[in-house]
């Protein structure tokens, strides 16, 4: 009888096709994620997330769509352990809200046609900062440390076998023995070996402060203290990879202003009177103690309603501070409707007649969650533009 | 190498066994290549559908899935194979020897079902070399033309790959001929054996030819109708266009006959592993894989496929071998008298049904009141309880669970979508008619692939569907999408 049927047992370690197509298909996860950083970044989850957690990030729109029946428009047949009767219940369905996309689970459900992709702080941050940029970051420092970095930037003839650069002694090989005529030939000689090399390169260490100051009066809610802490986050993050160290200061002001540390700053809001211009001196106090202008970055940005006592106070402040801070700014929160459109109140007002021209001086408007974003950008931008 | 030496002479010992008492049973197997192979690229083949087919990122995505779920032990793939000459079948390399065992014996189930069932019988069973060509074709196109843009047109081809029809040539009502005669005697409707009668006297007004309309019949296969006439593709997008096309082609039959297919290499592997010599061990060992392929699905929202149909084949044997049970229905045929069976003809029909059946025939005359109430089938829809939004189980009524789910299957579960006129208002524009039967569209989704089907044609797009109780008209322009009523 002649054999019907064979068994081969082969290798398969070489073997990593699907590997390309998963990661072309993480790219294009990428593509919707920053598409939708807006959404994504004010989140709560992610802001109050420690460091190394994956935060889970609904992805929708990647599916390729099919003409497809309405899934909710019919009965489909399924299948029990035995006893099922009219009227069970098999479990929740999708809202017609979550089958857009705004749920939580997807599957075997019908229907239910996004997913949630996995990323960590880390992998998000790095894609915000993408596109945020520092626009004048300045050597300070007469306490300037050097820090030291080994910088792969030399090719050398010589060199330890482990840092071989395969790459170019296999190109240098087949140039040489072309040139001897033999182009089909890969041998190599000790000349043709390239090595890589390192350079030792000093840095000097920059240091950056940031003085995260918010108007805690009576005015002041919890979605305000949410708007601070998320742009907060961010900016911190940012210049934590920018600066070496990164200090921040936190104040909190009503009519007095008080050094507070992190919880309390974040807390909701007290109540009384608003008096911002006490925070700025309290800022220029700490500034001239404890951060000298000549070896500090400082980045100054003050959150509040814009209804305060003594704005030419305040705008009179500022003025003294940008000649010693990088980049000042001031978000105007502005949760409620009456405000939404209008431009700033009185406070934002001041400052945008005073620093019209001063690319040094950032004002933002924010009215809801999504504009921690663009307000982020427009603080991090190459080039200031003061909004109209 | 997965299996050490003795491993795989044991091995092949093994199948060599399993192959004489298949076609000792009456199976009648492709030659078979079995290949061992590690999880991974079991995964990676289940998610292409084909070895060595294109690249894409939905099949990534789907290998990123189907790994991460075997990571978290959520599910297994034991086996995969494929329908060519010779059957190419492959084995997960750290399976133990028992399992092997199992896989061979289903494995040479499908074989059998490819070669015997009559909706396989036009099959390509050399397609593993055609995908692959047809790979290095598309690469070589990613080459010429840039990844990004054969990858954004393969999107859109693949969004529409459901609609096709391979057999729409042979269902026209009327050659080409007869459309052109018809057209050029001008109104009046087409041709009768009575039409002497009105026309004795030619009238000298009357013939006017009618606009040559293109397609010249209902087209179902909007994949070679646009590959055809759509007037702005390049060469090498129409062939993408036709290789997906083909590809689909042979996956069709597969998607037709899932539930007889697994039930019958499940029957398969059950019979033949009862009739091999297996320790005490080995023996139960295989009822607790046989069990776990065969039981209900964990989710009560789908139906197991293998489980369905292997009980709906238990079932056809036991009646035509003559066996009854207590409950069994009393049969009768159209004129209402009693069929009686002679028994003992359980096998000879199960062979009958293999070869001629697919899905839907296969329920609509075999799943019985009995076997819905054993399966535990039954429909189900989303309902609010509580102001909660919850799937209720509407009936279990067989009549119900069998018609809808023969419903579901039809046109293998996508709706039926026909290319009614390639030059719409004499603009050009493509009207398309969904042949509405009772269940809605997803508009949502219907919208983006309309997107989709403009890039194909590049002008206007129309769609005949019932949104609520109305029929109503949905157009693309490029730019804009508008709803009215048709």
């Amino acid at each position: 009888m002649t054999q019907n049927f064979s068994l081969s047992n082969d290798t398969w370690d070489l073997h990593r096709r699907a590997d390309r197509d998963r990661q072309r298909h993480n790219d294009k996860i990428k593509e919707v994620v920053k598409q939708n950083l807006a959404d994504i970044i004010s989140e709560q989850d992610i802001i109050t997330a420690d460091r190394g957690k994956l935060v889970k990030v609904p992805i929708r729109g990647l599916e390729l769509p099919h003409i497809r029946f309405d899934p909710y428009d019919h009965e489909r047949v399924g299948q029990g352990q035995g006893g099922s009767k009219q009227g069970d219940i098999l479990g929740r369905a999708p809202s017609p809200d979550e089958a857009q996309g705004v749920g939580k689970k997807a599957g075997t459900e019908p229907g239910v046609d996004y997913y949630e992709a996995e990323f960590t702080i880390d992998e998000l941050a790095e894609m915000v900062f993408e596109d945020l940029h520092l626009p004048n970051m300045q050597d300070k420092g007469v306490k300037q440390i050097l820090s030291e970095q080994a910088v792969f930037n030399t090719i050398t003839r010589r060199g330890i076998t482990s840092n071989l650069d395969r790459k170019r002694t296999l190109l240098e090989a087949y140039r040489r023995n072309t040139r001897q005529g033999n182009p089909q030939k890969w041998h190599i000689r000790d000349e043709d070996k390239r090595f890589k090399n390192y350079d030792m390169l000093t840095e000097p260490q920059r240091n950056a402060v940031v003085f995260a100051m918010r108007d805690v009066s009576g005015s002041m809610g919890e979605f305000e203290a949410y708007i601070c802490r998320s742009f907060y986050f961010w900016m911190v993050r940012f210049l934590t990879t920018k600066y070496a160290n990164t200090e921040i200061v936190f104040i909190t002001c009503h009519t007095d202003a008080r050094e507070v540390d992190e919880t309390q700053f974040f807390s909701v809001g007290d109540s009384g009177g608003t008096r911002m211009s006490s925070a700025y001196s309290l800022a220029l106090e700490i500034i001239e103690k404890r951060y000298n202008p000549r070896e500090w970055n400082i980045y100054p940005f003050l959150f509040s309603d814009g209804y305060n006592w003594g704005d030419q106070e305040c705008v009179e402040l500022v003025r003294r501070m940008v000649t010693m801070c990088n980049l000042i700014g001031y978000g105007e929160i502005g949760s409620d409707e009456l405000q939404f459109g209008v431009g700033f109140a009185p406070l934002g007002q001041a400052y945008q007649e005073a620093f019209q021209n001063d690319p040094n001086v950032v004002l933002v408007k924010i009215n809801e969650k999504e504009d921690v974003w663009p307000a982020l950008k427009m603080f991090f931008s190459k080039r200031h533009a003061v909004p109209g | 190498m997965g299996l050490s030496h003795s491993q795989q002479v044991e091995l092949e010992g093994w199948i060599e066994t399993i192959w004489d008492k298949a076609k000792e049973m009456g199976l009648d197997p492709y030659p078979t290549h079995f290949e061992v192979a590690p999880q991974h690229i079991i995964y990676e083949l289940g998610s292409y559908g084909l070895p060595a087919r294109f690249s894409h990122w939905t099949f990534g995505r789907d290998y990123h899935r189907q790994k991460t779920s075997y990571e978290y032990g959520l599910s297994k793939i034991y086996e995969i194979v494929f329908n060519t000459d010779p059957t190419q079948a492959f084995l997960v390399e750290d399976n133990s020897m028992l399992s092997h065992k199992f896989v061979v014996a289903h494995v040479l189930g499908h074989s059998d079902f490819f070669k015997r069932n009559t909706y396989f019988a036009h099959t390509d069973r050399q397609m593993i070399e055609h995908a692959r060509l047809h790979a290095e074709r598309i690469h070589e196109y990613e080459v010429e033309f840039g990844w990004a843009e054969v990858e954004g047109f393969l999107d859109t081809v693949m969004s529409i790959q459901e609609h096709f029809d391979p057999t729409a040539a042979i269902f026209r009502s009327k050659t080409h001929e007869q459309h052109e005669a018809d057209r050029k005697r001008g109104p009046g409707g087409p041709e009768t054996d009575y039409d002497d009668l009105w026309n004795v006297i030619p009238d000298a007004d009357s013939p006017k030819v009618r606009a040559r309309k293109i397609p010249e019949e209902p087209e179902k296969d909007i994949l070679r109708f646009l590959a055809v006439h759509g007037r702005e593709l390049a060469e090498w997008q129409r062939d993408i266009v036709e290789m997906v096309r083909e590809e689909m082609f042979y996956f069709l039959p597969q998607m037709r006959t899932k539930i007889m297919n697994e039930g019958w290499a499940s029957f398969w592997h059950e019979r033949i592993l009862e009739s091999l010599d297996l320790t005490a061990e080995e023996h139960w060992e295989f009822r607790r894989l046989h069990s776990g392929v065969l039981s209900p699905s964990g989710s009560k929202m789908q139906i197991n496929p293998y489980y369905v149909g292997f009980q709906i084949l238990k079932d056809i044997r036991r009646r035509w071998d003559g066996e009854p049970e207590q409950d069994d229905r009393v049969e009768e045929d159209w004129t209402g008298r009693e069929i009686v069976r002679h028994g003992g003809e359980g096998m000879k029909k199960l062979f009958e049904v293999i070869e001629q059946d697919s899905d839907v025939t296969f329920l609509r005359q075999y799943l019985s009141d009995k076997l819905v109430k054993k399966l535990d089938l039954y429909t189900y829809k989303r309902e609010e309880v509580n102001g909660q939004d919850v799937w209720v189980i509407q009936d279990t009524d067989w009549r119900r669970v069998r018609d809808n789910i023969t419903d579901s299957m039809t046109n293998f579960g996508q709706p039926v979508i026909y290319v009614e006129d390639g030059d719409y208002l004499r603009r050009g524009a493509l009207y398309l008619r969904h042949a509405y039967d009772g269940k809605h569209l997803d508009i949502e989704y219907t919208k983006r692939v309309l997107t989709n089907i403009h890039k194909l044609w590049s002008r206007s797009v129309h769609l005949e569907t019932v949104v609520g109780d109305a029929k109503t008209l949905i157009s693309y322009n490029g730019s804009e999408f508008s709803e009215d009523p048709a």
